[in-house]
């Protein structure tokens, strides 16, 4: 069976939650791996077949979230090689695995340039929500059909969590483009009926096109704002006590990820 | 060499936190810049290269998507005022440490402990902002002149580089002070002058201890003598403070009451507090109590497997200095509790509280109190720092409204965790210590900051107030840290631990040493943040992020290795030994020699008197009838103890774990004021707990027996609404009192020590009567502020927190309407009880009765609406409080998206008749509830015999209709009801 990796440590808060997620979703070996486990060699990218970037606060996202991250991977070599942790990564995406960022996951791929284009160039970035605060609030996703994310398919809409202060997804124009063109647009802020809006609080943060989450060409490597794993049991959706609710739609996304595993 | 490196954002993107600035300024201040740009500082004093500075800038620094570099730039074009606000030396720069260290990872090599990052912000003004209103900009808004400096630049000024080093030249010096020279005077301003907080009595038992011969000539082998040792006398000071002893509440008091009958108690602590849990305890036969009173944090078993600890704290007299780096402090201090109980738990919830003057406050305010407005945002956002980095979620809390909070605003900030209740076969809320045990130290650094925190909350706050009293936290390093330790413990390398909180390691390692009978510290061997630190002032400071543990010196290997993988700092500080002795050495030689058993019990026991000889008698009050009565509904909702706390709410992550069932906001649209929280905490189970809280000082004014009654039954009311089992709770006291000690600047103290009294005889008679017991609590008692002739005293106020355990969260109920056409109900007598209600402030009308709690009724029908709700048959249920009936119902209402017919004639009364008491009066243990028709028998039938009777029916109309005697008293929509809830605090 393959083996799953949640990160953990020096910031990461949500590991915890996001390997419940995968358990839940069938996973049957996850490890929760602390990054010094990595740079220190004991642990290699390359013994997994799915990465988890769960969310929290990178290094306090002291420099802009995810920043020092992004640093960590580049620069920090792995003890006693002369290997980048970036290298291992870069390896383990052009295979046929599966990455997903949550949140401050999600930062961190795009800002180490795994996200739109896993080549380690920065594309895109995640900024100030344009209410300029933090905001814990559910929202209403509509996702891309045409796209082939793994961690989506088949499903339209989704009603999930966002909580951050940095949601703000910005690029540039060739960029933008180029991911609406190529359907790597998986996840936009919807209103109830799932469509497409820009009007806060729907779009909670003021994104661009109201991208919530974004994938790569492949559909394996995917980032967004909202937490799939804080909806995983019926009771997580904020009015269970007056509303049918069946599967969790966070849940759907992990196990898309452990079906396509099999 | 020293570069100072600016990062801008694009023109075309602009920081949004400029907007937000932009609009403060309008609002606050009424000045109107035509634009702002924010900019982020990095000074960076390194030997570096120009090549290697302008990598770090381009990549560790700046997103390229959106912001611009520049090395020691000039001023920003385009601009015409500059302002820039920065750290004043040793102040707790988080993102500057964050900076250095990715620094080294970029460079692939350690700086020198000496190279430092440091940051400011410079904010660029468009405009007609003159230099005048740029200075109040600073000090109104963006700069604490304590904790920060601030320079304001004009267009093509040069900007010269600024590096706020720390540098103290002193000599490192232990001063020895002969106390037997001394008189009493004397020994009353040494206490004064050093900001020991020491009362004569307390200054005259350390100067008979150092009388004695015997001592004398064991001190001397140590190289002392009969001079005592600053840090000796530090030391003492801060084991013996208010915050650290309890001092008021362990005092003997002889109560007058208010028919002058004399009583003596002896410790209120003792005989109300531990009683009633003891009492409880024996009365339970279970193991629901697991360790109460003894550790950090009061500790309950959850299941078979887990125990549950939980933990109030304030942070009061820092908050109303630097309200962010205050309450930042106070939520990751209190999460250190937990942290250090027993073994150390796992964090997995928070809950806040505060109390703040009114935020539109526009009277002159007294020197140096800081706008309400000020507060608020600081608080607000030190707590948000603080839990949201921390990966805590905050679950629970309110705000609570009074002008007399101007002096002192309140900071409650509490934390839950959860711990196996056995880890390596031993059980987990279980230290010890033995001889020889190494004493480790570990988390963050020691500086000056934070001196004098635990003897200073012991104080009113004054003019001569310590700026060093105030320290920022640091949620980042606390978080590595308790990774860290989760690990260590789970591995067994260390036998106890605790957190360093008031008193620093004086106190971590002064309570660890009973364990052992002994401690050998070498202060020298402390990491410090910066060189120059007194032996005293390294063993007392406050700096944060620290844990003490106790490791075993065969473990200490694996243990320091581990905490080098975890970026962790963890030093060996010294030994745990039996000496009898608390032992301090400096560079070999000793500096501090006290017998363990003179520094924790030598402290002489306080003899006070309380005098309740100004009870409240009630005033008769008239009410008119020809009130608009929808208007007065519309203004209490809109009113700051009723309003909604929206804004406040979401800034916190409180889903953060995934465990969250019941969400602060509930109903329809999300955005309803739930009565309690109820998380899941195990992945694997439904088993969860319910969160919640219960305060009322505005009942103080009238009597603290029955405002301590009313905040305990608010607290379990909150709870049973959601399906909380009233035989599953716990809950905690924290009491802020103004100062109840009588001197000269305080001349009512002996009343309020008797409103002291009265507050704890209802805690014992209440929460024996509802069978939940205190686990853990805390007391701030001087919360006053007097500055020459203006003294404002807070009102008495005491916080309970519960914490109750649900045997299936699928079973438990939110307050919103659910389906039109459903009976409503109302549970508990209503009364002519408005003293003290939000009502009669409202109409600015001091008087009437105050409501009163009768605990064998209520006890009883909390009994049978938890079993209503986890039977299914209730759809929603809402406790009575602020606002009464009226306001309660339209919340229900607003925020089921759902009308509702009511007659208020229905409404189970005593008293005076007028329609007013029924809306508004706050009588204890009541609630609103609907079901559906078809159980109207069966309610019935169950609840029989007790005040209860249905009112009315939802409706799908968007109204609120409200009779009485055949009339429409009140008729409005429930969206413009709720417009008129949202709309106070929504914007702040």
């Amino acid at each position: 069976m393959a083996k799953c990796l949640v990160l953990a440590g020096f910031g990461i808060n949500c590991e915890l939650e996001s390997r419940n997620a995968l358990i839940l979703a069938g996973a049957k070996s996850v490890d929760i791996v602390h990054i010094s486990e990595l740079t220190e060699g004991n642990k290699r990218l390359k013994d997994y077949k799915l990465i988890v970037f769960p969310g929290g606060f990178l290094d306090g996202d002291d420099l802009g979230s995810a920043k020092v991250q992004v640093n960590r991977f580049k620069y920090a070599k792995i003890k006693d090689t002369q290997k980048r942790l970036v290298d291992d990564l870069f390896e383990f995406v052009a295979k046929d695995n599966l990455a997903i960022g949550i949140c401050n996951g999600f930062q961190f791929m795009t800002k180490a340039g795994i996200l739109p284009k896993p080549d380690l160039v920065q594309r895109a970035t995640l900024t100030f929500n344009d209410s300029g605060k933090f905001e814990d609030r559910w929202v209403y996703l509509k996702v891309n059909k045409k796209s082939k994310c793994v961690f989506t398919k088949g499903l339209e809409g989704l009603y999930l969590p966002v909580r951050h202060g940095e949601g703000k997804f910005f690029c540039e124009h060739d960029t933008l483009t180029n991911i609406m063109d190529n359907y790597q647009v998986v996840l936009q802020y919807a209103d109830e009926s799932y469509n497409v809006t820009a009007e806060y609080p729907y779009n909670p943060n003021g994104s661009l096109r109201s991208i919530a989450g974004i994938c790569d060409n492949s559909g394996r490597l995917f980032g967004l704002m909202p937490h799939p794993e804080a909806f995983i049991y019926p009771v997580n959706h904020p009015r269970w006590t007056r509303e049918d609710v069946t599967e969790p739609d966070g849940l759907k996304i992990f196990k898309n990820a452990i079906n396509y595993l099999r | 060499m020293s570069y100072r490196v600016e990062i801008r954002y694009k023109e075309e993107v602009k920081n949004p936190l400029a907007k937000g600035l932009r609009r403060k300024i309008t609002d606050f201040l009424h000045l109107t810049p035509v634009d702002i740009q924010i900019s982020d500082v990095f000074t960076i004093d390194a030997p570096l290269s120009k090549n290697e500075i302008e990598n770090i800038a381009k990549i560790i620094l700046c997103d390229p998507i959106i912001q611009d570099y520049f090395i020691n730039p000039n001023l920003p074009p385009g601009y015409n005022i500059y302002l820039e606000v920065g750290f004043l030396p040793g102040v707790t720069d988080n993102v500057g440490k964050t900076a250095k260290s990715a620094i080294e990872t970029f460079l692939g090599k350690k700086l020198k402990e000496q190279d430092k990052v440091y940051t400011s912000k410079l904010y660029s003004f468009k405009g007609s902002i003159t230099e005048k209103e740029l200075k109040t900009i600073a000090l109104e808004l963006l700069c604490n002149p304590l904790i920060e400096y601030y320079r304001i630049y004009k267009k093509g000024q040069k900007v010269q580089i600024y590096i706020p080093k720390v540098t103290l030249k002193n000599d490192i010096l232990v001063e020895k002070i002969d106390l037997n020279s001394m008189n009493d005077e004397e020994l009353l301003s040494l206490s004064k002058n050093r900001l020991l907080a020491l009362n004569i009595d307390e200054m005259k038992a350390i100067k008979n201890f150092l009388n004695n011969k015997k001592i004398i000539q064991l001190r001397k082998k140590q190289g002392l003598d009969h001079r005592i040792t600053d840090v000796e006398l530090e030391s003492i000071a801060q084991t013996w403070s208010e915050h650290c002893k309890h001092k008021i509440f362990n005092a003997t008091i002889d109560y007058y009451d208010e028919n002058g009958r004399k009583e003596t108690i002896k410790s209120l602590f003792k005989t109300y507090i531990k009683a009633s849990t003891e009492k409880i305890g024996k009365k339970r036969k279970d193991n629901f109590l697991v360790s109460v009173f003894v550790d950090n944090a009061g500790v309950i078993s959850f299941d078979e497997k887990y125990n549950l600890v939980f933990k109030v704290e304030t942070h009061n007299s820092p908050s109303a200095l630097d309200p962010y780096g205050g309450a930042l402090t106070g939520i990751v201090g209190v999460n250190r509790d937990v942290l250090g109980t027993g073994l150390g738990a796992r964090l997995i919830f928070n809950t806040d509280i505060f109390c703040f003057a009114d935020p539109f406050y526009k009277e002159k305010l007294p020197p140096r109190i800081l706008h309400p407005r000020r507060i608020y945002d600081g608080v607000v956002t030190g707590v948000e720092h603080g839990g949201n980095k921390s990966g805590i979620p905050t679950i629970n809390g309110s705000i609570v409204f009074d002008n007399r909070f101007l002096g002192k605003p309140l900071v409650y900030c509490g934390t839950g965790g959860i711990m196996p209740k056995e880890i390596n076969g031993n059980p987990s809320h279980i230290k010890k210590i033995n001889n020889g045990d190494l004493i480790v130290m570990c988390g963050g650094r020691i500086g000056k900051d934070g001196i004098h925190g635990a003897t200073f909350s012991s104080e009113e706050l004054h003019e001569g107030s310590p700026a060093t009293a105030v320290q920022i936290g640091d949620p980042i390093t606390q978080k590595k840290m308790a990774d860290f330790l989760y690990i260590a413990r789970d591995m067994g390398l260390y036998n106890a631990i605790t957190d360093n909180g008031a008193g620093g390691l004086s106190s971590s390692v002064g309570e660890m040493s009973q364990m052992s009978g002994g401690c050998e510290i070498e202060l020298d061997k402390a990491p410090l943040k910066y060189e120059g630190l007194n032996p005293w002032e390294i063993l007392v400071s406050e700096s944060q992020e620290r844990m003490t543990i106790s490791v075993p010196p065969d473990n200490i290997e694996k243990l320091l290795s581990l905490a080098r993988k975890y970026d962790v700092e963890a030093t060996v500080i010294g030994r745990f030994t039996n000496s009898g002795y608390f032992h301090c050495l400096y560079n070999g030689k000793t500096v501090a020699f006290l017998p363990l058993d003179f520094l924790h019990n030598g402290l002489p026991e306080m003899k006070l008197t309380a005098r309740y000889n100004n009870p409240y008698k009630p005033i008769p009050i008239l009410l008119k009838t020809k009130h608009n009565t929808g208007l007065i509904l519309k203004k209490l909702l809109s009113s700051l103890n009723i309003c909604s706390k929206e804004s406040v709410v979401r800034k916190y992550d409180h889903e953060v774990q995934g465990m969250s069932v019941i969400k602060p906001l509930t109903g329809l649209f999300n955005d309803g004021p739930s009565d309690s929280a109820v998380i899941k905490p195990l992945p694997d189970s439904y088993k969860g707990i319910v969160v919640s809280h219960g305060i009322c000082p505005k009942f103080s004014d009238y009597d603290t027996y029955n405002m301590s009654a009313l905040a305990l039954d608010e607290a379990v009311r909150n709870a049973v609404a959601v399906g909380g089992n009233i035989n599953n709770m716990a809950c905690l006291d924290n009491f802020c009192w103004c100062d109840p000690i009588k001197s000269e600047k305080n001349p009512d103290g002996e009343f309020k020590l008797a409103q002291l009294v009265r507050a704890n005889k209802a805690l014992y008679d209440y929460t024996l009567d509802y069978g939940i017991p205190c686990i853990s609590g805390k007391d701030s008692m001087k919360n006053d502020y007097i500055m020459g002739d203006i003294k404002i005293s807070i009102p008495p106020t005491l916080l309970f927190s519960l914490i109750g355990i649900i045997d299936d969260v699928r079973k438990t109920q939110t307050l919103d309407f659910k389906n039109p056409g459903e009976n409503i109900y109302i549970a508990g007598l209503t009364k002519d009880e408005l003293a003290g209600s939000e009502f009669l402030n409202l109409l600015k009308i001091r008087g009437g009765k105050i409501p009163t709690v009768n605990s064998t009724v209520n006890v009883e029908l909390y009994k049978k609406i938890y079993k209503l709700i986890s039977d299914g048959i209730i759809s929603a249920c809402h406790d009575i409080s602020d606002g009464g009936f009226g306001v309660a119902i339209a919340e229900m209402a607003f925020s089921g998206g759902l009308g509702a017919k009511i007659d208020l004639e229905n409404i189970p009364y005593e008293g005076e008749e007028n329609y007013l008491y029924r809306l508004f009066s706050e009588s204890a243990g009541r609630f609103i509830f609907t079901a559906k028709r078809e159980s109207h028998k069966f309610i019935t039938n169950f609840l029989k015999g007790l005040p209860f009777s249905p009112v009315g029916a939802t409706t799908d109309n968007d109204f609120l209709e409200i009779r009485y005697k055949n009339k429409v008293i009140i008729k409005e929509n429930i969206y413009i009801l709720k417009e008129f809830w949202q709309k106070t605090l929504r914007e702040l």
